[in-house]
């Protein structure tokens, strides 16, 4: 495909323009044996053991909303990367791009926010920046965190580790964080009980992979692009199918009206307190016992499962009874009327 | 090519033949609430009743006796069925 | 949620299946006219059970996709000016004209503003009394009347800086124009559900008895289209041709005559280019000279240049379902969600964007 012009909002949506972006300008310019894993986190060897290092910004409009605020979102979605590679959290950078004219307020907001986040996840900020841009050149802040975690010697999670048997487990329901998000911009004012789900769950992975060593194969949290998107990837790396059964898919009732009202599908809305664990299909059922006893996977369900099919490929089995292709995202998800 | 969802109705504002205020619903689906525009919906809604929403507007009061109906041969349609293959089983 | 879920229930679906195959006594071409009902087939992937003698053809029931490229140059020529800010449905952000797309314009500094309802852009335009705001709009039968009733609004509340340019369509000409096609074999039409709501189910009575076409207006739920589907097998099988209401709760058989009314005090019909079939005459809706202060193509002086197709797309052909996405060289390869040729691939309903989303293996 020819390059395109300029950026856009669907370069930034987490679906196929991303995806395009990554690969035809920072893979081949910027490559190297690491990077090419493309995962939540980057595993390095150090000789000494095995570092988890990830990075995100934080971009979020509006910056406070239900549920939580960018602040928190900064440190449980680093975090997230670094547990979706069985790594525990280590540290946290924070780096701040303020906008001229920002209320002080918010700012010490934002920071009683992350230093709550930080300390009910135990993992501290041991470095940070701070920039400010003119009025008008961001939008009044952005975040930066990057992470570091240790990964013990016998984990090992990869997203090309899933293989056709293994169940596809979701660690409650999807798409509140997206939807919650959309509702909260202008012009569409939904009324209703929609929540962020933003949510550390490094301790849920720790849980699953103690208790049941080698069960679980892969890990990813499905944040932009949501669970259909997620699975796509994986799919794509371990060179498998995944099929999904629709009923057993966990979406809260509020969301799901929601979904229907602006017609939207919560396949694709953006998650930030979840995770998809591929997990060995004979300790599938342990597995999701572990994660239920935590509330972090209190509502955790098995709602597919990986087979041999053409690699890449993703199958959504109806509620209706039927079957279709549920492919990545292609671009930000917007309300539509038709 | 037109999205609409069923909501039921929780609060009417203004009144159906005076245009000169707002005429307004307040709706309601699995909790999730919204103001509508009932402008042009056909049968002026009562409390309870559903609107057919449409970008913002109700553009029908649902007919629940209609609904019922449907639903009523559906269901016999579908115990019919059961009934059927029932029977089949025990054919030779 | 009431009155979708029921009508999603796999209970219903099972036996209404099992119906539908032992009704249909031979292959049968229908087309759906509206792009939600498109969306909906695949969405809850009724192809993979529905028999095989039934082929569904999708027909030129999604405006976006119809709105020709002449209409969102204009619009983008509108977003591109000093002081303007466009107010769109979410549909329209992606689509090409002949000179890029509103999420170009965006991104080259357009104010461009997605909005739920057309209420919401008059909403903007209280909220930026400095800027001429623009609702962009396209739509059939179903939306014109919201349209309308917003025009009457911004009338109430003396707003000078809200326009609407109207690129709407209404169905009935269209349907006639396709039918005419003597190359179109069609056993029977599956009728928009939400547009009948508006027009009425009695709007398709010249269609059955002119062209001898079955006519079932359908409901957007799986057992809505099945029950729908089902009508029509046993009027093929009867060798009947009539009009049935399949979506009797949302939709009279003489429609909703006060947004009928609403609609015509501030629109009338004229001749309008569709993408893919050309003119049809008296098929889109101008706001009337009585309300011509909020008629942004009077306001900003527009003049529509009509753009050829692009090259190799089959869109057109597709339109009238006479050919499939997949017959259509650029399908998948120059022609994909994220660049889109032709306007199928853009909106989400289109017919070559739900193959590529859902059908495409």
């Amino acid at each position: 495909m020819k390059p395109l012009a300029t950026i856009l909002l669907d370069h930034g949506s987490g679906g196929r323009a991303s995806q395009e972006l990554i690969r035809n300008l920072f893979l081949p310019h910027l490559d190297n044996p690491v990077l090419a894993c493309m995962e939540d986190s980057a595993l390095v060897d150090t000789g000494a053991g095995r570092l988890a290092f990830t990075t995100d910004s934080y971009v979020v409009d509006p910056i406070f909303f239900p549920g939580g605020d960018i602040g928190r979102l900064a440190v449980n979605g680093t975090i997230n990367d670094l547990a979706m590679r069985g790594a525990r959290p280590i540290c946290l950078s924070l780096a701040l791009i303020l906008e001229e004219g920002l209320p002080m307020e918010d700012l010490q907001r934002i920071i009683l926010s992350v230093q709550a986040a930080c300390r009910g996840a135990d993992v501290p900020v041991v470095t940070g920046d701070t920039k400010v841009v003119p009025r008008g050149k961001g939008d009044k802040i952005f975040i930066n965190t990057s992470g570091i975690g240790l990964v013990d010697g016998d984990v090992q999670i990869s997203a090309m580790n899933a293989r056709p048997g293994d169940a596809v487990i979701l660690s409650g329901s999807m798409g509140d964080h997206g939807i919650t998000i959309l509702t909260q911009r202008a012009g569409l004012s939904l009324q209703g009980d929609l929540t962020s789900d933003t949510m550390a769950l490094h301790r849920l992975v720790r849980k699953m992979l103690d208790e049941a060593p080698g069960a679980v194969h892969t890990l990813r949290d499905p944040t932009r692009g949501g669970v259909a998107t997620s699975l796509n990837e994986i799919a794509e790396a371990a060179r498998v199918s995944v099929e999904l059964e629709e009923g057993d898919i966990p979406v809260k009732p509020e969301v799901g009206a929601a979904c229907e009202i602006l017609g939207m599908d919560p396949l694709y809305l953006a998650n930030e307190g979840k995770l998809l664990a591929l997990v060995d299909k004979d300790h599938a059922g342990r597995v999701l016992d572990i994660m239920r006893s935590l509330p972090e996977g209190a509502d955790a369900a098995i709602i597919g499962r990986v087979t041999a099919g053409p690699a890449g490929r993703v199958v959504l089995k109806t509620i209706a009874g039927g079957a279709r292709i549920a492919p990545s995202l292609t671009g930000e998800p917007l309300p539509r009327i038709c | 090519m037109c999205l609409a969802v069923p909501m039921r109705v929780l609060a009417v504002k203004g009144n159906e033949n005076d245009i000169s205020t707002p005429r307004i619903g307040i709706v309601e689906a699995q909790g999730i609430e919204k103001e509508v525009r009932l402008d042009l919906v056909d049968r002026w809604p009562a409390i309870g009743d559903y609107l057919i929403i449409h970008a913002g507007f109700a553009i029908h009061t649902l007919d629940a006796e209609e609904a019922e109906i449907n639903l009523r041969l559906l269901r016999e349609m579908a115990a019919g069925v059961a009934g059927v293959t029932e029977g089949d089983k025990g054919s030779p | 949620m009431k009155y979708v879920s029921e009508f999603r229930d796999k209970k219903f679906i099972v036996p209404l299946v099992a119906e539908l195959r032992r009704i249909i006594d031979r292959p049968l071409r229908i087309m759906e006219v509206c792009g939600t009902h498109t969306m909906a087939i695949f969405r809850h992937g009724l192809r993979a059970i529905l028999p095989e003698e039934l082929e569904l053809i999708s027909g030129p029931g999604c405006p976006v996709c119809v709105t020709s490229a002449a209409h969102i140059d204009a619009f983008i020529d509108i977003a591109a000016r000093d002081g303007v800010r466009v107010a769109i449905f979410g549909d329209l952000f992606r689509v090409p004209g002949a000179s890029g797309s509103l999420a170009r314009a965006q991104s080259m500094g357009a104010r461009v503003e997605i909005v739920y309802s057309p209420m919401d852009a008059l909403t903007l335009a209280e909220k930026y009394p400095g800027e001429e705001v623009v609702f962009l709009s396209v739509g059939f039968e179903t939306t014109i009347p919201l349209v309308a009733a917003t025009i009457l609004e911004a009338e109430r509340r003396e707003l000078d800086n809200f326009t609407v340019f109207s690129a709407h369509k209404i169905m009935p000409p269209a349907l006639a124009a396709l039918l005419d096609d003597p190359e179109l074999r069609l056993d029977g039409l599956l009728c928009p559900g939400h547009v009948s709501t508006i027009i009425g189910a009695a709007a398709y009575a010249p269609l059955a008895e002119n062209y001898g076409l079955s006519c079932v207006v359908a409901g957007f739920e799986p057992v809505d289209i099945l029950q729908a589907v089902i009508l029509l097998a046993k009027q093929a099988r009867e060798k009947r041709s009539v009009v049935e209401n399949g979506y009797a709760r949302a939709v009279s058989w003489q429609g909703n005559p006060r947004a009928r009314k609403l609609m015509s005090d501030v629109f009338a019909p004229v001749d309008c280019q569709w993408r893919g079939l050309g003119v049809i005459p008296a098929s889109g809706m101008a706001i009337r000279e009585r309300y011509g202060c909020f008629d942004a193509e009077k306001r900003f002086a527009i003049r529509l240049t009509e753009a050829p197709e692009p090259k190799g797309c089959l869109c057109g052909q597709i339109l009238k379902g006479k050919k499939n996405p997949a017959d259509c060289p650029l399908f998948a390869g120059r022609c994909t969600p994220l660049a889109p040729v032709g306007p199928c691939m853009v909106s989400s309903e289109g017919t070559c964007a739900a193959y590529y989303r859902y059908a495409r293996v």
